[in-house]
């Protein structure tokens, strides 16, 4: 969007809208950036209310308390040097090898000053290079040439983001080398009216950072599904057979395999990936199996779907194997109609209009900036595994008719073990956490639970489950209290929703029942408070074949005499 | 092109860039006459200007116009040339 449609925005209504609050500090005039920012905000069902602070007064904004800086509730400081004007420092400067080092220090301050106050996010700009000749290529080689210092405070902001936790860089040195230097700068507005950047190259810095905003505020990208045929690899499968498709060398090959590369390197990011083709499955599968060139396997693909029905639905069965939203997925398609058939059917899944020649695939989704992120951790990795277990289970579950043959085939294994060191923190982490499957709901810190723990008065257990597709980690958390010598109270009984439905619960009463009998107690007396969110376990004692004692209070009962068994497909670990 | 003509192609973009269809430019029209256009709306119509017309006025006359009708002059000689 040019700059001018962003600008024509801003008389639209924003009501409604989620609000963010940014904060402006920078060494120019960044009215144009504010209201493109704004303007592209609209775009994206975001009200972003700008608050810029006076033109290089940067000082004054950070030291005064009463600035709208720290009055303002800002979610956000976005910091912006024009490296024009750093290049008038610079020059100005007796110490210019140590120009980086001095500008870093001072980004540092300005970020200690602000957090000192508020709690914000950072996202700082870096430099776009500017052509210098005073040293020409030597200047690569001295600290005192300003593309020394430029490059050196482009890296150093880099690792300042990774060090602090709550710093960003914008990548406007990158987005502007993309678009190239006549389209970004214009020297007349430089030198005429102080704007340091084209009308043009101003709305793409403003659509840049909103994404950064959008992936702030949790609505990224989690999953790319891809169609096949002349989108993953050149040529029609079925027809060209594994020797005759397009991949490596052969013919558009190289195009096919840049895409393959980056959908592997998204993949090893942590975004799943999924297929979606018109095709017979196993000539589908052929070349994920076979071709040498092939960069994807079938290992990388969590879902993969190759039928003859219609998209719109394979994308709906996807989706629900993953149970993410339509709106965290990106659909890659070569052909027009399918794309417009599935943008149709659901609105809220992004569809990029591909463009007709391969070998410019890789340089046009790049421009789009689709998985923009906040953050990285190795969990991510982890999380791409879990989906892909889930979704092994999903479309094994589709083979059996009967529940019980299902859950047999799971080959479900428990490790049971009372509280200790390791588990306490995510077992506090439950109790914070779990709204659905709680019993009555009772929160505990960490240091509550080290003390159950070590209390004579409580008993405590944690389950953990896998089974032949993966380890879901620890699941449930029961906490006994003993009421008397003879009965045993649950004070907590929690379990993850997404193990529901495999008999966990019969297994975990089995569990408790053992201990009762084997420590000598007589009777499990239980509770069920209702919170508006655990309909989920309104009738949970009553399955499990307990006694109502008291209606009111929601209280129940089973003696060891009392208890039947019922029946579950989980084996037991115990420690 | 006349700068009669040149001033006809300019009203439709200051009506775009103003957002404002009620603009009718003529040769005397200045920046006084007109509530939305400020130095900010100004840069857009120079820059709008340059991209219609496919001419590249000089450093010094970006924001050194008097009137609508000393740009229509620039852009005129622009086009002769």
């Amino acid at each position: 969007m040019d700059f001018n449609s962003l600008k024509k925005n801003l008389k639209k209504d924003f009501t409604g809208f989620k609000n963010l609050n940014v904060a402006v500090l920078s060494n120019c005039s960044t009215q144009y950036l504010a209201q493109a920012m704004r303007g592209y905000g609209f775009e994206k069902k975001l009200s972003i209310n700008i608050w810029e602070a006076d033109y290089d007064a940067i000082d004054i904004a950070i030291n005064y308390s009463a600035s709208p800086l720290y009055t303002g509730k800002n979610d956000y400081v976005f910091l912006l040097f024009s490296t024009k004007k750093l290049q008038g420092k610079f020059y100005a400067s007796n110490h210019k090898a140590n120009f980086a080092n001095e500008f870093l220090q001072e980004v540092e301050n300005i970020v200690q000053t602000v957090s000192e106050k508020i709690k914000t996010n950072f996202i700082v700009c870096n430099l776009p290079e500017e052509q210098e000749s005073v040293f020409g290529n030597f200047g690569n080689k001295t600290a005192d040439s300003f593309i020394y210092q430029t490059r050196k405070i482009n890296f150093e902001l880099m690792q300042l983001a990774e060090k602090t936790a709550n710093v960003f860089v914008a990548d406007i040195a990158g987005l502007a080398a993309a678009k190239g230097k006549a389209y970004c700068f214009d020297s007349r507005l430089y030198v005429n009216a102080d704007v340091i950047w084209s009308l043009d190259f101003t709305a793409d810095v403003a659509v840049n950072t909103v994404q950064i905003l959008e992936s702030f505020v949790g609505s990224s990208k989690k999953c790319l599904i891809l169609d096949l045929d002349n989108t993953t690899w050149g040529g029609i499968i079925g027809d060209d057979g594994v020797e005759g498709i397009q991949i490596g060398e052969l013919g558009n090959g190289k195009s096919f395999t840049q895409l393959q590369q980056w959908a592997k390197a998204l993949k090893e990011r942590g975004i799943i990936l999924a297929v979606c083709s018109k095709n017979t499955e196993e000539i589908a599968k052929e070349p994920f199996e076979q071709h040498p060139d092939m960069k994807l396997r079938l290992e990388d693909i969590s879902v993969f779907v190759a039928n003859w029905d219609n998209k719109a639905d394979n994308i709906r069965y996807i989706q629900s194997v993953l149970n993410i939203g339509f709106d965290s997925m990106v659909f890659l398609d070569d052909n027009p109609f399918e794309r417009e058939m599935v943008k149709t059917h659901i609105p809220q899944l992004t569809v990029p209009n591909l463009p007709e020649d391969p070998s410019e695939y890789i340089s046009y989704l790049n421009t789009l900036n689709l998985f923009e992120t906040v953050s990285y951790t190795s969990e991510d990795k982890e999380r791409t595994k879990q989906y892909q277990e889930e979704a092994s289970r999903v479309i094994a579950r589709e083979k059996f008719t009967d529940e019980k043959d299902f859950l047999v085939s799971l080959n479900m294994v428990s490790e049971v073990k009372a509280f200790d060191a390791f588990t306490t923190p995510r077992v506090a982490q439950l109790t914070q956490r779990s709204n659905q499957f709680n019993l009555r709901t009772i929160r505990y810190s960490e240091e509550d639970v080290k003390q159950i723990s070590s209390s004579a008065d409580y008993v405590t257990f944690t389950f953990n489950l896998a089974d032949k597709f993966g380890d879901h980690g620890l699941i449930a958390v029961v906490i006994l209290k003993k009421q008397n010598a003879k009965e045993l109270f649950v004070d907590t009984w929690i379990m993850s929703c997404r193990v529901l439905k495999r008999g966990v619960e019969q297994f975990t009463l089995a569990e408790l029942m053992n201990w009762t009998k084997a420590n000598g107690f007589e009777k499990i007396n239980g509770q069920f408070i209702s919170t508006p969110k655990n309909a989920i376990v309104k009738n949970h004692y009553q399955d499990l074949g307990f006694t109502s004692v008291n209606e009111i209070e929601g209280l129940w009962s089973l003696s060891i005499t009392d208890y039947q068994a019922k029946p579950f497909y989980i084996s037991a670990k115990n420690k | 092109m006349t700068t009669e003509e040149i001033i006809a192609q300019l009203n439709p973009i200051f009506k775009n860039i103003m957002d404002n269809d009620d603009i009718v430019v003529s040769f005397t029209t200045t920046s006084a006459d007109m509530e939305e256009w400020d130095s900010l709306t100004h840069i857009q119509v120079v820059v709008a200007i340059e991209k219609h017309f496919k001419i590249r006025f000089k450093s010094g006359e970006i924001t050194g116009f008097k009137n609508v009708g000393e740009m229509s002059e620039s852009i005129r000689e622009k086009l002769n040339t």
